[in-house]
């Protein structure tokens, strides 16, 4: 199976009702997408799939053949994306598990929507769990990245 | 118990439909295929209960809620992740009705709770044309039904195709893993549903105290 | 400030090439801990190192689960080695005897002690290192190094100027100083400015590793098919289902249970789906346990006294028959799962008479021991390279170290490397709870509406009992952690009438500390019956808990506080309705106002949190902030959603949409003034958990007059 993962396309030797999410840690040896729930409750496994946020861990990996996947890793290479930024700057991360799912859910709300209102950001991310309650600077954290953006254009 | 029996127990649903309909459909879940011609076949107003009967099940009216948050599950719960319909029924920006539902059920494998998926790709009505099922009267479904102001454009034939045919309509069938299909067979439905339209959609007397 | 005298603390590093390390007297066995895979050094047991690069790692006896030790600790040292903050890298601790809590004699992290705790410990470990370079630069300079000064990682004698880096192969040959003297709190440059995470860039690129991501050649993953009812055992069963799945390479029995040996994550999970229908178990007593029947017992059990007798003075019983006024309630609170993101993990290796072990745990040694008695090796020989945690909220620290232990065993019977992974099914239904537990309170007031009475009986399962702690921490049937908050409560202390008893029944189900612990129905309790008695005599809450905290300065300065900020003599607008907690635990004092509504379904909306901590000395008061809000929304979960319930002895819950947890706009803006005192430091990752529900059962009485005594909080739909 050929899969576009963060630009390149990559050969993948896995049964074909493997969660994608699986195939990116356990396969492809990405990290950085993490496992949560295994049921798209929590958002920890969020990726984009042509440039849309997807959940992961309930993909069959036969679904995204030939569609464009971005990671975390693909997000930025050196966490220059103005979310990954602005996550820094607002000081958001605790245990940091849930956060390349929030920051992914997050760059996908700006780019289809660059001022996104208060409201906006809650539904945006209100797949993704905290557990240790960042909540409140995630909030702030999209704010700064959506006028980061908007100052960049 | 029937499964429509047990279903028409649940908590939450607030509404009733006439008395021998229910029966008719309590029977008819017993033995549920093949499908004897029932009541509907004489009646349109009481072939449009059992249409009505399908709309209002859990596995259609979870997507036509009355606000504009999608609900779950067979109580009816809203959708836990704050879901809403958004500019194109396709949920809101960032948190699209497709960040969890796919382009077709997941694998069995992977267990029950999963969110479901069509090839059509999941969806509510869109905002200009909500197409309510949720907490209607039997008058005001059908009205809402066949009133093309209120129903996205669709004339009487394209209805009945939208019912018979339509893959998101035919996901409450095959709702997958752990998930209870709508509970009267879908051909029957879709004859009730001809058996209305072909009779000029008739809609019943305005409900009474009695029979809301 | 302190001049600190330790003997015999510091001993160089063996190491030559690298730098400068600065350890504490280490013991002989710990020097023998092998080296982790693929590093060329010695074992270090150090705290700071500083190489020639000019780079600075801090190395941390304490593990980083959210709370901010990565930065916090490693701003005590850098502080006092005035070093460049950006030259700093931390890195955990292996697990060695060097690393042991200075308060608690083992390597762990836990009761919002790692901060206090190492106050000490690692700003002297940054001043030794700091004399060392200064003394090394006075040799090279030939000079007196107390004409020396030193600059953000430079040692400066007039305009000559040499980096830390330069001086650190130099520093090592110098002998460390007996005594240093640690800087006064006036000439603090970094403690106590708000000073952002070190750990953010990896984090926010995914690079972070976590237990969950440990990967290398030959490791396998296993799940584990555990008993649906607990204390169940297998009694016997069919691999063969599983063995035909692709990818799956073994089926293991261990003492939990099953274990499905694959190559990777979903084979194994198939596996074990696979294997699942094809065990029979023997369940054992627990398959009758009905968590609403054993609170109807525990409703039972505090009508008369508990065995244990935690607090007594005067008559309470002949005193709450005179009383002017009596006010009986009875609170109770669910099982919880404490339900981290990163689902529990840890992968283990055993060869050449090594136990290594890669895992995010809060508790090293008690693995280490474990993991040594399961492997049969010695606890030197194991080590544990200590991830980064998803989350730890105490179900990473369990006495048994059952997931560690577990893993042991799984790598044992399976002779290969495994990591061990639960789903997060496993992970809600696999115990480890903050016990159900029910207060029933019973205060007599006088005629003035005080507190004569207090007669207060506390049913629930004891969370020592049966662990190696409970000869230190229960004490005379009664376990310090089910009573804390009640019975140092500063309301209970000035009752002339009191008596405070405990039952601790004992069940199957295994229960664990969960953030703020005994707290987190404790101070339900107390905030909530001290509002009830507010109400009863007629006073306002905030002038009616301020009488009775006259005598605690502390206490009434944190709720006068937060009642300002929050507007309290305001009326709030149209719709909601404010309420009030304040509770001490860990050593900090924090109030709370939370300001809520309800909507149309009934639903509980909590729109604002006024918090005011005072937690002695602030060390990063941006971290402090995080701790607060994160407390709160982890608080929040519980009030509004979580419930953990069994029924025939299974876990009526299983995931996310069932055990449910606060989402984004549930969130409340949490406000937080942090106050600083001069009272000893005192702990932030938990307290702010404790009062919430009580601050928000409060707020819901101000505005509905329905008193909801049990949690999750639920109104009653009319």
């Amino acid at each position: 199976m050929r899969l576009n993962v963060n630009g390149t396309a990559r050969e993948v030797d896995a049964p074909g009702d493997m969660p994608l999410l699986w195939v990116i840690r356990d396969v492809l040896g990405l990290t950085g997408t993490k496992f949560g729930c295994g049921m798209a409750q929590c958002g920890a496994c969020t990726v984009h799939l042509d440039g849309q946020a997807v959940r992961s861990c309930v993909l069959p990996v036969s679904a995204v053949a030939g569609r464009m996947v971005t990671t975390i890793e693909g997000l930025s290479p050196d966490g220059s994306h103005p979310v990954q930024k602005a996550w820094v700057e607002a000081d958001v991360v605790q245990c940091g598990y849930c956060q390349p799912g929030q920051i992914m859910s997050a760059a996908a709300l700006i780019a289809h929507n660059p001022s996104p209102s208060d409201d906006d950001i809650d539904l945006a991310l209100a797949g993704n769990i905290c557990r240790c309650g960042t909540y409140q600077r995630v909030r702030e954290a999209v704010r700064k990245a959506a006028a980061q953006r908007r100052a960049e254009r | 118990m029937s499964t429509i029996g047990l279903w028409l127990a649940t908590d939450g649903w607030r509404w009733t439909i006439a008395a021998p309909v229910a029966l008719a459909l309590i029977s008819c879940s017993h033995a549920p295929a093949p499908a004897s011609p029932g009541p509907e076949r004489a009646d349109p107003v009481a072939s449009f209960e059992v249409v009505r009967a399908v709309l209002q099940s859990p596995r259609c009216v979870n997507c036509h809620p009355a606000g504009d948050a999608p609900l779950q599950g067979d109580d009816g719960h809203v959708h836990l992740q704050f879901v809403r319909r958004g500019p194109e029924g396709r949920g809101a920006t960032g948190l699209a009705c497709a960040t969890c539902h796919a382009r077709a059920n997941p694998p069995e494998s992977y267990g029950a709770h999963m969110p479901p998926g069509v090839s059509t790709e999941w969806r509510l009505p869109p905002p200009e044309h909500k197409m309510v099922f949720a907490g209607l009267n039997s008058r005001m479904l059908c009205e809402q039904l066949k009133d093309p102001k209120r129903n996205g454009g669709k004339t009487m034939p394209a209805l009945v195709h939208h019912v018979a045919g339509d893959p998101l309509v035919l996901w409450g069938w095959s709702p997958g893993f752990g998930r209870k299909p709508v509970p009267i067979p879908h051909d029957q439905f879709v004859r009730a549903f001809e058996t209305w339209a072909a009779a000029g959609a008739p809609c019943g007397p305005p409900p009474t105290a009695r029979n809301p | 400030m302190t001049a600190l005298t330790r003997r015999q603390l510091l001993q160089r590093s063996l190491l030559s090439g690298a730098g400068l390390f600065v350890a504490f007297h280490v013991p002989r066995k710990a020097r023998a801990v092998p080296e982790p895979a693929g590093k060329q050094v010695p074992h270090p047991n150090a705290f700071v190192r500083v190489a020639p690069d000019d780079t600075v790692t801090v190395l941390l006896a304490h593990s980083e689960m959210g709370q901010g030790v990565w930065t916090g600790l490693a701003m005590l040292i850098a502080e006092e080695l005035d070093c460049d903050w950006s030259k700093i890298h931390v890195e955990h601790a292996p697990a060695a005897p060097v690393y042991a809590h200075p308060a608690f004699g083992m390597q762990m992290t836990g009761g919002s002690t790692s901060t206090w705790s190492e106050f000490d410990r690692y700003r002297t470990a940054g001043a030794m290192a700091r004399a060392m370079l200064v003394d090394a630069a006075a040799a090279r300079w030939k000079t007196d190094p107390k004409k020396l000064r030193t600059e953000s990682g430079y040692v400066v004698h007039g305009k000559q100027r040499l980096s830390y880096g330069q001086l650190a192969l130099a520093a090592q040959a110098q002998q460390p100083p007996k005594k240093v003297t640690l800087k006064d709190r006036k000439r603090w440059k970094l403690l106590g400015k708000p000073t952002r995470r070190l750990d953010s860039p990896e984090k926010v690129t995914g690079k972070a590793q976590f237990g969950m991501d440990v990967r290398f050649p030959g490791l396998r993953t296993a799940l584990v098919a555990r008993s649906p009812v607990f204390g169940g055992k297998v009694k016997s069963f069919d691999a063969a289902e599983a063995k035909s799945v692709a990818g799956v390479e073994q089926v293991v029995q261990i003492p939990t249970g099953l274990a499905v040996v694959a190559r990777d994550f979903w084979s194994a999970k198939r596996g074990r789906d696979a294997l699942q229908i094809h065990v029979d178990w023997d369940l054992g007593p627990g398959a009758t346990l009905d968590s609403a029947a054993l609170l109807q017992d525990y409703r039972d059990k505090a009508k008369s006294k508990g065995p244990g007798i935690a607090a007594q003075k005067g008559d309470a019983e002949a005193a709450l028959a005179t009383a002017a006024k009596r006010v009986v309630a009875e609170y109770d609170v669910p099982y919880l799962a404490h339900a981290p993101m990163e689902p529990l993990n840890c992968a283990v290796k055993l060869e050449g008479g090594r136990c290594e072990i890669w895992t995010g745990t809060q508790f090293q040694t008690m693995d280490q021991m474990s993991a040594a008695k399961i492997a049969g090796v010695p606890q030197e020989n194991v080590v544990i390279h200590t991830q980064f945690l998803g989350g730890g909220f105490g179900r990473r620290a369990t006495p048994s170290s059952d997931f560690v232990s577990e893993a042991v065993h799984v790598a044992k019977a399976a002779g290969v490397p495994v990591k061990t992974v639960w789903t997060r099914e496993d992970d809600i239904q696999g115990g480890y709870y903050r016990p159900l537990f029910l207060h029933r309170i019973e205060v007599g007031l006088d005629g003035k509406g005080a507190p004569v009475a207090w007669k207060h009986t506390i049913v629930g399962q004891s969370i020592l009992a049966g662990t190696p702690f409970e000869q230190f921490m229960v004490k005379n049937g009664v376990d310090a952690t089910s009573v804390e908050g009640v019975t140092d409560s500063p309301y209970v202390e000035e009752v002339p009438a009191r008596l405070i008893t405990v039952h601790s029944p004992r069940t199957p189900v295994p229960v664990l500390w969960w953030r703020s612990v005994g707290n987190t129905h404790t101070a339900f309790a107390m905030e909530s019956i001290v509002d009830e008695l507010a109400y009863a005599a007629g006073r306002d809450p905030l002038e009616f808990r301020a009488a009775l905290l006259a005598h605690k300065p502390r206490h009434l300065r944190a709720l006068k506080t937060a009642a300002d900020k929050a507007g309290w003599a305001k009326a709030p607008p149209a719709g909601r309705a404010r309420g009030l907690a304040v509770h001490e635990s860990f050593g900090s004092i924090i109030a709370q106002v939370a300001e809520v509504s309800v909507d149309d379904d009934k639903r509980i909306q909590v729109h604002k949190v006024t918090c005011a901590v005072d937690c002695g000395t602030a060390i990063n008061p941006l971290g402090i902030e995080a701790q607060v809000q994160g407390a709160v929304a982890f608080g929040l979960s519980a009030v509004l959603h979580s419930e953990l319930t069994l029924k025939d002895g299974r876990v009526e819950q299983s995931n996310f949409h069932d055990y449910r947890v606060l989402r984004l706009p549930d969130m409340p803006e949490v406000q937080v003034q942090v106050l600083e005192s001069d009272a000893k430091m005192g702990g932030i990752g938990e307290p702010a958990t404790a009062p919430i529900s009580a601050a928000v059962a409060n707020a819901v009485y101000a505005l509905t007059k329905q008193r909801l005594r049990s949690l999750p909080l639920r109104l009653a739909v009319a």
